[in-house]
């Protein structure tokens, strides 16, 4: 098969490197070749943030550019409209509902976007909102947003459940393991009602 | 069994399976991870040096002790081992030695774009670089034989792509070599003069043989497609080209860096109508082909700036341009800030508000030079901040010694601020330097220092005393403010400032990520008393923003530190 590329994108302490680790590790287990290129350093203070997760017959780059995404999954809306261009014509943008000032916009020197979802719409694009980090709190913990949205692409995918569940398994410490696994089954369960 | 691991993961995988027992290394994004995943092997000891230099030498060491050792760092800090790797250069190993070096085209967490093969070439070692995580763990292991055979350490050259991106790693067994036996040979690890040229003849012989090796090595690649365009290429920049060009192009995939083949090149070039050279940073391989009289085209193309990509390349050579959608509307841009809670926040807004200059250095705390704290003027390099503002006061005199600070964080500070400090308290200026303590190493990612009590295995260790040591170097007003307290952190940098004498000011308290830190509930805005003046918004804090005129504080993120509830003058902001 063609090597098809997953970007997910958010703001740097939203936990990316948890997702793109369990997406992955479903992939590699499929029998892919994967490649998953992390942010790590400066960038993961508060920045926009974007990780690449690719699979196919044999993957070489590990970066996606502008275009070549089939899937954005985005844990903002302002960082789902910065990474757009990245999408393919005919990609999907599944994001969380969620919205965070970034610095400008604080400072009062820029202003946050109004009607994200709906200009992306727009413009042609098949989007599934979440509200992750309402699904992540009744889960136990806002922080769990990211598993919340891996259930949301979950249920847009048609990987085996157990994958995932493995996957979760290997990525999450025991501590929060049941945190987890409630906050991918509430994602799961939400992208049914949402899909639009 | 195939597991999806990190370059730098791999990287240690490598280490472990090639034997190493000791490896000392220096934290620094993007090379960081490779040290902390081979501490999670109890078969190797590892540790965090103090700074790069140290780390190195502590790798050599074990080398002529006959172990094979590592050591691992950042592009930058290969300048600060640069001494002992031009001397390790004519000792040669006993045990293998290799140094990983990673550079950062892009400069996604670092101060320049330097290309470190600049440095294998002139210090005249091998330097060999791998494109994915399967090749980190296998070209780890193959240095280590090539370490031994040639009598040299090797350098393996990362970047950031490479180190950070997952790929699929076939796992081994680790094989320990028994230990080489130590035997006393002044003539080839004392590089006194008359002993050093005796070395130096040794290393230019031994240049030779590595060219030599280069010609045949398994490391290098050719991938015939046949056709008329040959790519010459290495490292991740391979990987571009040949996501952009596919069966399209033929390749030179060079994994040995330096010393360069030549017949190898040639006999490439003869094949192909048109041949390019696709390198990242600088035009090493390209004007090597060019002293070799053959005809390639580079950086003419290329250039000498940031990061490739498969897009850049199918542009380049295929004229090819990417169908794209775009968002209606303007996108704010997201710089990295402090986090909420950062100690480091309370001490910038104290030196933003007074408007200091600020001589500032490398980690979270260079955040504080974005806006609107916008608290600093200078950051150059590990260290720098105490060393320059000694330079800027002796240039400018009293006027500046009242106006002016260092800013350096612990473990910077621990790393090559102290030198600087000495030379404050040696050559007389009435500096004020900050230390900001978080007790970690903050920016890569949560790593111990020589100041934090514990080693890079988490068990308990020495403590440096900073108090102590400032003193003992010659300051004697050393003071120490907890920067969640404004009015304290104010007045201390203003007393300290008006003194004729050099202070140190410790601005003490720990990472907010940091695991034991413990929390306070999310502060609130009383609607009612929130007059909208905005002073809050001063402090930058990714918390706090003002909708429909009136602050708002983000339940999610605020740790309840309390800082904007001292800068609030209507007492709207409550727990």
């Amino acid at each position: 098969m063609d090597t098809r590329s997953i970007m997910i994108v958010g703001v740097g302490g939203q936990g990316s490197l948890l997702a793109s680790r369990l997406l992955g590790n479903v992939l590699l287990a499929q029998g892919h070749d994967v490649k998953v290129s992390e942010v790590h350093g400066m960038s993961q203070r508060g920045g926009s943030v974007v990780t690449y997760v690719k699979y196919g017959d044999e993957v070489f780059s590990p970066v996606i550019e502008k275009g070549e995404a089939d899937v954005i999954i985005s844990f903002e809306q302002l960082e789902a409209a910065r990474w757009l261009p990245y999408l393919k014509k005919g990609g999907k943008l599944i994001t969380s509902t969620q919205k965070l000032d970034p610095m400008p916009v604080i400072t009062g020197n820029a202003e946050y976007p109004e009607d994200i979802i709906d200009k992306i719409k727009a413009a042609g694009i098949e989007v599934t909102a979440a509200d992750a980090l309402t699904l992540a709190e009744e889960a136990g913990n806002a922080k769990a947003s990211n598993v919340v949205l891996m259930g949301v692409v979950a249920a847009n995918t048609d990987f085996d459940d157990k994958l995932w569940q493995d996957a979760i398994e290997q990525c999450v410490p025991p501590k929060f393991l049941e945190l987890n696994k409630k906050a991918f089954e509430l994602g799961k369960n939400a992208a049914n009602v949402v899909h639009s | 069994m195939k597991k999806l691991m990190l370059g730098n993961a791999a990287f240690a995988r490598g280490l472990y399976e090639a034997g190493v027992t000791v490896a000392s290394s220096y934290p620094g994004t993007p090379s960081t991870e490779i040290t902390e995943y081979a501490a999670e092997y109890d078969e190797i000891y590892a540790e965090w040096a103090p700074n790069e230099k140290v780390a190195m030498e502590v790798a050599l060491g074990a080398s002529i002790a006959g172990s094979r050792s590592f050591c691992g760092m950042k592009h930058v800090g290969l300048n600060v081992a640069a001494d002992p790797l031009y001397t390790a250069a004519y000792t040669g190993v006993n045990g293998g030695m290799i140094i990983a070096v990673a550079d950062d085209p892009g400069m996604h967490s670092s101060q320049n774009e330097q290309d470190s093969r600049h440095h294998a070439i002139a210090s005249k070692v091998l330097m060999v670089e791998p494109s994915d995580s399967s090749e980190c763990k296998e070209f780890v292991k193959t240095s280590f034989e090539l370490s031994e055979k040639f009598d040299t350490p090797v350098i393996v050259r990362m970047c950031t792509r490479v180190a950070h991106s997952q790929s699929a790693v076939e796992l081994n067994d680790r094989v320990v070599p028994e230990q080489k036996e130590y035997i006393k040979n002044p003539q080839k690890y004392v590089m006194m003069p008359a002993f050093a040229r005796g070395r130096h003849v040794f290393v230019e012989e031994r240049t030779q043989k590595l060219r030599e090796y280069a010609e045949t090595s398994p490391l290098n690649k050719v991938i015939d497609n046949g056709g008329e365009i040959g790519i010459i290429t290495s490292g991740i920049s391979y990987q571009y080209a040949r996501e952009a060009m596919g069966e399209g192009a033929s390749y030179l995939k060079l994994g040995v860096i330096n010393p360069l083949p030549v017949k190898l090149i040639k006999d490439f070039c003869a094949k192909y109508k048109k041949v390019y050279v696709i390198e990242e940073l600088d035009d090493i391989i390209e004007t090597h082909c060019k002293a070799l009289g053959l005809d390639v085209v580079g950086k003419d193309l290329f250039g000498y700036i940031g990061e490739f990509s498969q897009a850049i390349v199918a542009e380049k050579l295929l004229g090819k341009k990417a169908d794209t959608v775009s968002f209606d509307g303007t996108v704010p841009v997201r710089p990295p800030v402090m986090c909420a809670g950062c100690p480091h926040r309370g001490l910038f807004y104290c030196l933003s508000k007074n408007k200091i200059t600020v001589s500032g250095d490398i980690g979270c705390y260079t955040l504080g030079a974005s806006a609107p704290l916008s608290a600093m003027d200078t950051t150059i390099c590990m260290g720098a901040s105490i060393s320059a503002l000694h330079g800027f006061n002796k240039a400018r005199g009293e006027a500046a010694e009242k106006s002016t600070v260092a800013v350096i964080g612990d473990s910077t500070f621990m790393h090559s601020g102290i030198t600087g400090l000495v030379n404050i308290a040696y050559n007389a200026t009435n500096s004020t330097v900050i230390i900001l303590d978080n007790s970690i190493t903050g920016m890569t990612g949560h790593q111990q220092n020589p100041t934090t009590g514990k080693n890079l295995k988490g068990d308990p260790a020495a403590a440096v005393n900073l108090e102590e040591l400032c003193k003992a170097v010659g300051i004697k007003r050393v003071r120490v403010v907890d920067p969640y307290n404004l009015a304290e952190t104010e007045a201390a940098i203003k007393e300290e400032l008006a003194v004729s004498e050099p202070s140190v000011i410790i601005s003490r308290r720990p990472c907010a990520l940091l695991k034991y830190v413990k929390h306070k509930p999310a502060l609130k805005i009383v609607p009612d008393k929130c007059k909208g003046c905005k002073i809050c918004l001063r402090l930058g804090c990714p918390a706090i923003s003002v909708r429909e005129g009136k602050a708002v504080i983000d339940h999610t993120q605020c740790v309840g530190c309390g800082i904007c509830s001292e800068v609030c003058k209507s007492g709207a902001i409550a727990e």
